[in-house]
């Protein structure tokens, strides 16, 4: 289990989670920078993900898409705020319409992840997931938990599965 | 959580401790039964999410949790699995790079 701590914040819409792993920074740094890599653990197995565009400089974008086992797609995107590799990485994470915009009906979460180097060896990451606005748990609620949620995080079932 | 409502005193605390916060001796002024017996129909109710403690001095305050907080709450662990797989994942790919 490399999960060390969970906290959830409900007043700020906020889950915090902190892994250890045993690679050093710049190694895990990759599994965020080298697309070939975020491919292979963003999506659940059963919904791979396939990343198009991918710039982690400040301003710059990741789009990227899933597809369900019945071959539909379904587009992602997140926009880039801070970068500093191999410790800092902050965007916005979103859903996107077929033509592959921005789709304002689907919630978007803002990511901060930090690398640290762990006492001992290794890297300690810390990921605060935050629901960008109070609308957009709304949005959520309103779809209905489980169904928002499944649609918004990409098949929670596949997930669990994995 | 329908467990925790099905007994009379359990949904009638739940409504008193939505509109006002209370203490558990206040509470239990209200029933015909022991502090024990009230102080075991809150640890129910907090079990399900329903109400929250707090301690204030010698006094433990009972608040509930309205509904939508619940969701909120809901809304965190779904997020919290989430990231959990992708951790999994992320581990076992680091893993590979790792074994001789």
């Amino acid at each position: 289990m490399t999960v060390t701590d969970v906290v959830k914040d409900t007043d700020n819409r906020r889950m915090t989670i902190t892994a250890e792993f045993g690679a050093p920074v710049e190694r895990v740094w990759q599994i965020w920078a080298d697309p070939r890599q975020l491919e292979r653990w963003w999506g659940p197995p059963t919904y791979p993900a396939t990343v198009v565009d991918h710039d982690l400089s400040p301003g710059g974008a990741v789009d990227y898409f899933m597809t369900s086992p019945e071959g539909d797609k379904h587009a992602g995107w997140w926009r880039v705020s801070a970068a500093v590799p191999p410790n800092r990485l902050e965007f916005e994470d979103g859903f996107a319409d077929g033509e592959g915009r921005p789709n304002p009906d689907m919630p978007v979460t803002v990511v901060a992840v930090t690398l640290a180097d762990r006492d001992g060896g290794g890297t300690r990451m810390e990921i605060t997931s935050t629901f960008a606005t109070v609308e957009a748990m709304e949005q959520l609620l309103a779809m209905g938990m489980d169904e928002g949620m499944k649609a918004a995080m990409g098949q929670i079932d596949a997930i669990l599965e994995s | 959580m329908f467990h925790a409502l099905a007994d009379a005193t359990r949904r009638d605390i739940v409504a008193v401790v939505l509109a006002q916060e209370q203490s558990v001796s206040e509470l239990a002024r209200r029933y015909p039964m022991s502090f024990a017996a009230v102080q075991k129909h809150v640890a129910v109710l907090e079990r399900a999410g329903l109400v929250v403690k707090r301690r204030h001095g010698r006094e433990q305050r009972v608040r509930g949790v309205p509904g939508v907080l619940r969701e909120v709450h809901g809304l965190l662990d779904q997020l919290e699995s989430l990231w959990r797989a992708r951790i999994d994942r992320i581990d076992r790919i680091l893993d590979e790079g790792a074994s001789p």
